[in-house]
């Protein structure tokens, strides 16, 4: 069984994991609406900068996010005298850093099930006197439930592994940004810290395992045929 | 005249031009497959905006492109039954008689609940989902969700086409019912010659050179 400082990075990367998903779901709604509905000039120059963190070494992401939310930068000098917070060195900071780099997978299962929704039925929707809101609530945003669902699992299992970006942005901090890979990292580099190091791992494959499983269920649910377009 | 309709629409390559003025009851349009009679039927609807031309019904002026006139589908209040009927997939029978019926206006509404599912013989099917119905099922709750929301004239897309027998037998005597008991203007696109002989009360033909 786990140690009490054990549960503590498992319970903070729960925790962190969390609110990643939660924090980039809106964010990823959107750009995966865009993506998949929209028409227009910067469409695969958007879609190419959705997809960054999925290709980029996660320690640039890490640093260019340390530039923005510094408390001299464009982004952190902001938080800071408005609202007096900080993200650096801060459990708030891994989860930011864990959302961007889960945003281009939960963009990209949100896109999916968006795409694969018959724009005849919003038509329908329309002729039975629905307008633009009332379409997106109550047949856009059901037909598109699997994908939401598999996109917060995707962005959880993301956020869980979490490391470069994480270590960059927030530096490894136990009990505050240690979340798990940056804790087995940690013990890692100690010797003597097997044991811990083999637990650890074990409940993130465990995790994962199970996020993963889920996801692929969901985007089974949601791939149907007959997704052709008309009026 | 219920309805007074010009319209010049143009899709991808095709260009679809008619004018028609027919009276109360069944407006049959009828032509060979692929001459646009869907088509005509979305544009009535508001789904898709013509170049040119009118859509008048029962008075009212649902386009008019010289006036610059567009009435939004939500706004027209207009029971158009698909010919691929759309029910709405994530929903019971139930539900997806309710959306329109929900939606309209009460002085507008023709008909209650009760009795369009005893028209139409679905009282079985309300907890169903679409998924699981059959063609002629199917076909019965697509006409029902289009009467159920106050509809001031129904667009029926082949409603018989992909029916047999007393099946068919069933739908046209629910036709001529809403007819009988509703008076809504309608237009039925069929290309079954005796279908539009025992319904149509006015006959408007599609050509390829229409």
């Amino acid at each position: 069984m786990l140690t009490a400082p054990e549960w503590a990075i498992v319970g903070l990367s729960l925790k962190v994991g969390a609110v990643a998903m939660f924090a980039a779901l809106p964010v990823a709604f959107a750009l995966a609406y865009v993506l998949a509905r929209g028409r227009f000039a910067g469409m695969i120059l958007l879609d190419a900068v959705v997809h960054l963190p999925l290709v980029l070494p996660p320690v640039v992401i890490g640093w260019l996010l340390l530039i923005a939310f510094a408390p001299a930068g464009p982004v952190g000098a902001i938080l800071q005298r408005w609202l007096g917070i900080t993200l650096l060195f801060r459990w708030t900071g891994a989860a930011l850093a864990a959302a961007v780099m889960a945003l281009p997978l939960m963009v990209r299962a949100i896109r999916l099930s968006l795409e694969a929704i018959d724009p005849r039925l919003e038509a329908a929707a329309r002729t039975l006197g629905a307008g633009p809101i009332d379409r997106f609530v109550t047949v856009t945003l059901p037909l598109a439930r699997p994908g939401v669902l598999a996109a917060l699992v995707l962005g959880f299992a993301r956020s869980l592994g979490e490391f470069g970006a994480t270590i960059t942005f927030v530096s490894n901090v136990p009990g505050e940004t240690a979340t798990l890979p940056l804790a087995i990292y940690a013990a890692l580099q100690e010797p003597g810290q097997e044991s811990t190091v083999w637990r650890l791992a074990l409940v993130s494959v465990l995790l994962s395992l199970g996020a993963l499983v889920v996801s692929e269920w969901l985007m089974r649910r949601t791939s149907k045929p007959g997704s052709a377009h008309g009026v | 005249m219920a309805f007074d309709i010009a319209l010049d629409l143009v899709r991808g390559e095709r260009r679809i031009a008619l004018t028609f003025a027919t009276g109360a009851g069944i407006t049959a349009l009828c032509g060979p497959s692929g001459v646009g009679k869907s088509s005509v039927l979305a544009a009535v609807a508001g789904l898709l905006r013509p170049q040119s031309g009118h859509v008048v019904v029962d008075g009212v002026t649902l386009f008019d492109a010289a006036q610059n006139v567009s009435v939004p589908p939500e706004a027209r209040a207009c029971g158009l039954v698909f010919q691929d009927l759309r029910l709405f997939p994530h929903l019971t029978v139930a539900a997806n008689l309710h959306y329109g019926e929900r939606r309209a206006p009460r002085a507008r509404q023709i008909v209650g609940f009760a009795e369009t599912v005893r028209l139409l013989g679905i009282e079985d099917l309300l907890a169903r989902r679409p998924a699981t119905l059959s063609g002629g099922e199917a076909q019965r709750v697509a006409i029902g969700r289009a009467l159920l929301a106050g509809p001031r004239f129904l667009l029926l897309d082949e409603p018989l086409a992909a029916l047999d027998g007393a099946l068919r037998e069933g739908i046209m005597a629910v036709i001529e019912r809403i007819r009988a008991e509703f008076a809504l203007p309608m237009i039925l696109v069929s290309h079954h010659a005796d279908q539009v002989a025992r319904l149509a009360d006015h006959v408007v033909l599609m050509d390829t050179s229409s």
